[in-house]
């Protein structure tokens, strides 16, 4: 029987089954799990009690005093929090493009040879365990870190620059962290420019950074939105760089959910509630992505 | 006259880019080979920490540490690949059926949610059902995790494999089940190769979702890594983290010769 059947359709449902069963239940269940539990109330020493609130959620958005007397009021504190860990996600985001589109595009308008090369250096560091990279960081920018200790030694500064547990250190510890993230999307659309664009704007006579602004950028732009969504959302949730590199003045969302769910001072609750409210945040940045994306498929 | 592709001041910002990313790197390196007990002071040359690592007195610590890690990212890594391999042939392969967006918002599930995010809801689950959490709670939410990591590669490289191969085995009087393994999988090799490598490196990474779902007493080399951090950075911690750059290191460089020789192949 030559020719025989090489269908996969028929396959198809059966071989996602246990995908379907291993991300349904260890991935999507226990998002939707969460979900309930940000409506629970919570019990002393962590864990919940059975009893359907919106507690956690007023305790997030409203205050009503120390005691629970006084009249409502919007309550800053956690809004503080996001507001700053969405600025430091934002800064971090134009860190990372401002370094690595010319990077990104460095890499790729070199000739085949030597852009593996660069392009294997890039790599290195994104596959090197996070935890270790900002634990370096750390031991790097200490105060008596070499960092500091070399710019004394060559009389640049008299003391050591206090930069561990501040905004710039967590900043720094970010835009180091994800900066691979924005360097890889954009070579491969930097890769599959076709530079006979520029040729042609160069031929009209428009100067080098008009090319870049008029015809590169809009044609790599699904390149670079990618890779701003893949340093943003990480970096809005992120919990090593402000746990190890910041203190108690930058605490960003991941730390505060953190601490919900630790000992028995946590409230789970309340960390599933803020859970739900960076997960909420996320996906609303995602659902743009995919809108802009569809656009761009339409033109 | 410079070319199109000249733009001043890229070549400056793509050293500092590399000089951000190395500096902590190297240095860590450098210091892990420091003879001084002191982490300031350069007290010459030396293998002491790299012996303290094995023998010291956090020894055995890191020994049962890493040992979970490497065995956990083991099993995770494989069985990710298996279902993410089947996955990508349905997908792939497998046309137009109902249900194919949701599936492919189902497998890339656990790359949209922040990692916090998963870490809190496997927390939440695990203990509303019952579970105690250890060794195994870590290993299912790794294996779920690294699903998409192992499928991203799986599917691109199965995109990249025409039907005529299998058409033409079959031609010849392979059964379905000769096909597939004598010449769909030697194809796909590089493409599972190159997932399975990620997967891997991703549980043995993974600090956040671990950290939650650990369970008292056990731990992981990260976790036990950032426990021992929070005390003050030791030397005996900059040697394991070399030895980590090491392993990470030797993983791309496999994966980058795997790809390289995948694409000489169809």
């Amino acid at each position: 029987m030559a020719g025989g059947d090489t269908s996969w359709r028929p396959l198809a449902r059966p071989l996602l089954i246990p995908a379907w069963l291993v991300i349904g239940i260890f991935a999507l269940l226990p998002v939707l799990l969460m979900a309930v539990y940000s409506f629970l109330t919570k019990e002393f020493r962590g864990g919940v009690i059975w009893d359907f609130t919106l507690t956690a959620y007023d305790q997030f958005f409203i205050t009503r005093g120390l005691f629970g007397d006084e009249a409502a009021q919007v309550e800053w504190t956690y809004i503080t929090i996001f507001g700053l860990s969405i600025l430091q996600a934002g800064i971090c985001t134009a860190l990372c493009l401002i370094v690595g589109f010319p990077t990104a595009w460095f890499i790729a308008t070199r000739p085949a040879r030597t852009r593996a090369v660069w392009l294997f250096l890039i790599t290195i560091p994104y596959w090197v365990n996070l935890l270790i990279r900002t634990v370096s960081l750390k031991f790097l920018i200490r105060d008596n870190g070499p960092l500091n200790e070399g710019l004394m030694s060559i009389g640049l500064i008299d003391g050591p620059l206090p930069l561990v547990n501040t905004n710039l250190a967590v900043q720094l510890g970010l835009f180091y962290s994800y900066l691979p993230f924005m360097v890889l999307p954009i070579y491969a659309a930097v890769e599959r420019y076709n530079f006979a664009l520029s040729e042609a704007a160069a031929d009209l006579y428009a100067s080098r950074w008009t090319t870049l602004r008029e015809i590169v950028l809009p044609v790599v732009r699904p390149g670079i939105v990618a890779g701003c969504i893949l340093v943003f959302v990480p970096a809005l949730g992120a919990f090593l760089a402000p746990d190890l590199l910041g203190g108690a003045k930058t605490f960003m969302i991941g730390s505060l959910i953190e601490e919900q769910f630790k000992g028995s001072q946590g409230n789970w609750p309340f960390g599933a509630a803020v859970s739900m409210i960076l997960l909420s945040l996320v996906l609303m940045a995602l659902l743009i992505y995919a809108r802009a994306a569809a656009r761009e498929g339409e033109r | 006259m410079k070319g199109v592709r000249y733009y001043p001041g890229f070549l400056p910002l793509t050293v500092l880019c590399l000089v951000i990313l190395y500096a902590p790197l190297i240095v860590v390196m450098a210091y892990s080979f420091n003879g001084s007990t002191s982490i300031t002071k350069w007290g010459g040359f030396s293998l002491r920490w790299y012996v303290d690592v094995f023998t010291g007195p956090d020894a055995g610590r890191f020994g049962q540490a890493a040992w979970n890690s490497l065995t956990i990212a083991l099993m995770a890594a494989t069985s990710a690949t298996v279902i993410a391999t089947a996955a990508a042939l349905a997908m792939v392969k497998g046309g137009r059926f109902r249900g194919k967006g949701a599936s492919f918002a189902l497998i890339n599930l656990p790359l949209m949610v922040p990692e916090i995010v998963t870490a809190v809801a496997s927390l939440i689950f695990f203990t509303a059902i019952g579970l105690t959490t250890g060794y195994g709670t870590i290993l299912v939410a790794h294996m779920a995790f690294c699903i998409p990591f192992a499928f991203l590669p799986i599917a691109a490289r199965l995109e990249g494999i025409e039907g005529s191969y299998e058409q033409a085995a079959r031609d010849l009087y392979a059964t379905r089940a000769q096909a597939f393994r004598l010449i769909l999988l030697p194809l796909l090799a590089p493409g599972l190769a190159s997932g399975w490598l990620l997967a891997f490196i991703i549980s043995l990474d993974d600090f956040i979702i671990t950290n939650f779902v650990k369970g008292a007493g056990m731990e992981t080399l990260p976790t036990a890594i950032f426990g021992s951090v929070k005390q003050g950075i030791k030397p005996n911690i900059m040697a394991i983290s070399t030895l980590m750059l090491a392993v990470s290191v030797l993983f791309v460089t496999a994966a980058y010769l795997i790809n390289r020789k995948g694409q000489k192949t169809p």
